[in-house]
């Protein structure tokens, strides 16, 4: 089981994705912006970070890069692609997901640990939770903002592709709470908030009565590698 | 050296932080009679020559599908400067 983590500049979450996605028990494969060769991967994840500077718009020139466009057209085969943050972005600006992110409302950058709700478990990324779990992961953004025409927002409202919502807080304006989504294969998934950083215990968020323990995030990554066993 | 202006403004229903940020800094300075301020993006794509109908053509099209996302923003002028 190889999964692939991509290193756009400017990317920043690259090696705990990789951490990750070694946590949960498969093999990485470095893959580099300029190299339209996935090596074989029967994954990938986009990591978070600030892909060329967030030129233009956050993830539009990443979205252009050599590995994204073999990225693009593997996805539409069906390989699982999962986009963290600026990935999600990334997924946004190559039309694989609808909408777009825009700076949050507050205009302030955002740190903390986040509620979710897993509102969608048909993906590649989300088999291992239950559906309605509520689970805590860092989310760490300034344009996160997730907005969409109402057509848009009613068609994955209707056709169930919100994958994640935002719980108590709404912390960037997302409409509909909407912290991330998947694609209608099920293969494509993006979110704002980072599960890369919450996979080992005594690194991750708090949680009642034990600090830093958080480790919702590692079953983005068993999800997949479940999936791929599977498929 | 003859040029293409793309001209982006953030669509008009959605919020402008950037916008937001320097009206506030504006009344700060005593300059209250403005109601609004709205940041947008002025790219020149510069050539050696005139552009072409086709040139302006192309432009159209990068303007629409990478320079602005439709989501979020609107090329509101194309026009072409020496």
């Amino acid at each position: 089981m190889k999964i692939g983590v991509v290193t756009f500049p400017g990317t920043l979450d690259d090696r705990d994705a990789a951490r990750a996605v070694r946590i949960a028990g498969a093999e990485v494969v470095p893959l580099w912006h300029a190299d339209a060769n996935l090596h074989k991967v029967d994954a990938v994840v986009l990591p978070g970070g600030f892909s060329y500077g967030d030129y233009l718009r956050c993830g539009a020139i990443a979205a252009q890069a050599p590995v994204t466009q073999a990225i693009v057209k593997a996805a539409e085969g069906g390989l699982p692609v999962l986009g963290i943050c600026n990935g999600f972005q990334v997924l946004v600006e190559s039309h694989l997901l609808p909408g777009g992110l825009i700076r949050n409302e507050n205009q302030h950058f955002i740190c903390r640990d986040q509620k979710l709700r897993v509102e969608n478990v048909d993906t590649a990324w989300t088999n291992q939770f239950e559906l309605n779990q509520e689970i805590i992961i860092p989310l760490k953004n300034g344009e996160g903002g997730y907005i969409a025409d109402a057509e848009t927002l009613k068609r994955l409202e209707g056709e169930g592709l919100v994958a994640f919502r935002y719980v108590d807080v709404n912390p960037n304006g997302s409409m509909n709470d909407i912290a991330g989504l998947r694609n209608e294969r099920g293969n494509v998934v993006g979110l704002m908030p980072h599960p890369e950083h919450a996979v080992e215990a005594g690194f991750g968020p708090d949680k009642a009565g034990t600090m830093r323990s958080g480790i919702d995030g590692l079953k983005f990554f068993e999800s997949v590698l479940k999936q791929v066993v599977n498929a | 050296m003859p040029k293409i202006i793309v001209e982006i403004m953030p669509k008009a229903d959605l919020l402008d932080p950037q916008g937001k940020a320097v009206l506030n800094a504006l009344h700060r300075q005593g300059y209250g009679k403005i109601q609004n301020v709205r940041i947008g993006k002025r790219i020149e794509i510069h050539l050696n020559d005139a552009p072409s109908a086709e040139d302006l053509e192309g432009a159209r099209e990068i303007a629409d599908s990478f320079l602005s996302n439709g989501v979020i923003e609107d090329v509101v002028n194309i026009h072409v400067e020496d």
